[in-house]
């Protein structure tokens, strides 16, 4: 079976795929792809059950090359998508969101996204590294899983395949230069905080923070939210998607390696779909939460 | 309803997103009671519960029961609280040695002295009511409550793995180092997490703990 050998990584690459579930009674989360609907698309473009392990790019500058004839596909942020000879000189430009054949010796590099922060590379077969606790997750808080990416590496394809590719590149989604806006469901602490405060919420631009990553990311805006409740609550399980409010009044949104319980109050929970889009922010990017779900 | 149903008021439910429902109850024993029921009789749709000090994040599949639904069969639910934990054959023993930075203070608040502090957290059976904060690292409770102490008011940076603390009537062994703001009475060799054994939590919710006076 042919390999995958990453020769380059830009910030950050690992392996993920659906996540590790049904350990939170050792208090340890689920990990998996931060931006789900860009890693099952990849997946599907290549004929993988959705939840096959894929890479997961932070940044690009990711470079790899094939040992054998390979279908793959990437998704997710907007980056250039170089193929190489052996020799690494250019053979031929492609895209996101294109299915791309590389024959062996040939090699693929994702340039660093001008939009959005997540890449995800499916290939056909899936990546057949060895699971660790029933997943092929690395989870960056507990630090488990198979080991984050280095040049070097060399990632086995596996013949997990249901199907072959029926299209040639999906239509990328329209977008434009307004901020997003992520749907939120108020709960299961909103009322910790003052009245005004899902107003203010809902009010206000966020700005991601730098102090961001598969854990969480920071946000900050002009006004912080007021707590009501003068107490900390006890800690309580929560979810991906939710915003947790610390003391200074700023939320912390979780993603996909967020741990199994939290110590402050989650004012409001993300739709799936709006996870998925957080996980493409960049420290830098604004947002605007809009309120669903009555 | 028997003379042994819990006294409280039906539990509130709170939404978690479109993915959970938290159930708040008014005590650990109501959280451990509950979950016990709906580990023996599973709800269709509920891909997986979390426990904590006074709730159970129940997370559920929209596609296999509705919110609506689900809301419905949790409130119907109501677990008689029997004791706390299962009535499990296995006591995991951990050895300790009481040497800890917090063992005088503790000793001196509680009323208890060392020798009485090591004498209650050595004579009783200690439960495993959930796990949080990293993985393995379990939140014990016992029958008696002349073990609980606060927490530090200043948390240290450093605790080291293998420590052995209490607060807010929790006993706990660190599993790696990290911040903590725990009483500290000892400290163990035994390993809270490996990735050598499975499971790989030493205690997970459940397991039943004694601790062992390891000497000095």
């Amino acid at each position: 079976m042919p390999e995958l050998r990453v020769l380059r990584v830009g910030l950050f690459a690992s392996i993920q795929d659906r996540g590790r579930f049904g350990y939170s009674d050792m208090g340890l989360g689920s990990a998996g792809y931060a931006d789900r609907g860009s890693a099952a698309l990849a997946n599907r473009m290549v004929g993988n059950p959705a939840g096959a392990a894929v890479v997961e790019v932070a940044l690009g500058g990711f470079e790899i090359e094939a040992t054998g004839a390979v279908i793959l596909a990437v998704t997710g942020a907007m980056c250039d998508v170089t193929i190489s000879g052996p020799d690494g000189r250019y053979s031929r430009g492609s895209a996101v969101l294109e299915v791309i054949s590389l024959n062996a010796s040939q090699r693929l590099q994702l340039g660093a996204p001008s939009r959005g922060l997540r890449n995800y590379i499916a290939v056909r077969g899936g990546i057949a590294v060895q699971p660790v606790l029933g997943s092929r997750s690395w989870d960056t808080l507990a630090k488990l899983g198979p080991e984050p990416l280095t040049a070097g590496a060399v990632l086995p394809v596996g013949t997990d395949a249901v199907s072959w590719p029926i299209v040639d590149a999906v239509a990328p989604p329209l977008t434009d230069d307004a901020p997003p806006r992520l749907d939120i469901l108020r709960g299961p602490r909103d009322d910790w905080f003052t009245a005004d405060s899902l107003d203010l919420l809902v009010g206000q631009d966020y700005v991601v923070t730098p102090d961001s990553d598969r854990v969480g990311m920071r946000l900050d805006a002009a006004v912080p939210l007021r707590r009501s409740i003068e107490e900390e609550p006890p800690s309580e399980g929560v979810e991906t998607g939710s915003l947790q409010v610390p003391r200074e009044g700023f939320p912390v949104l979780f993603l996909a390696d967020h741990p199994v319980t939290g110590g402050y109050p989650v004012i409001a929970v993300l739709s799936p779909a709006s996870v998925d889009r957080a996980a493409q922010l960049r420290p830098g990017d604004l947002v605007r939460f809009g309120l669903v779900g009555g | 309803m028997t003379d042994r149903t819990l006294p409280s008021e039906a539990p509130r439910i709170l939404r978690c997103g479109a993915t959970a429902l938290l159930v708040e109850l008014g005590s650990l024993e109501a959280v451990i009671a509950l979950r016990l029921h709906l580990d023996a009789s599973p709800i269709d749709g509920v891909v997986e519960m979390v426990s904590a000090f006074r709730t159970l994040l129940v997370r559920y599949d929209s596609v296999v029961v509705t919110e609506q639904r689900l809301r419905e069969l949790l409130s119907q639910t109501v677990p008689v609280a029997e004791s706390v934990g299962k009535p499990s054959a296995d006591i995991v023993e951990i050895p300790v040695i009481y040497d800890g930075e917090d063992l005088e203070s503790v000793a001196t608040s509680t009323g208890l002295g060392v020798a009485g502090v090591i004498r209650e957290h050595t004579g009783q059976v200690w439960t495993s009511a959930f796990c949080g904060f990293s993985p393995g690292f379990s939140y014990l409770v016992a029958p008696s409550r002349r073990l609980e102490v606060a927490r530090r008011t200043n948390s240290r940076t450093l605790v080291p793995a293998g420590s052995v603390g209490l607060a807010a009537g929790f006993s706990g062994v660190y599993p790696r180092s990290s911040p903590g703001g725990w009483q500290l009475i000892g400290r163990t060799e035994v390993s809270m997490w490996s990735l050598n054994r499975l499971p790989p939590a030493l205690a997970p919710a459940g397991t039943l703990v004694r601790f062992v006076d390891a000497g000095q």
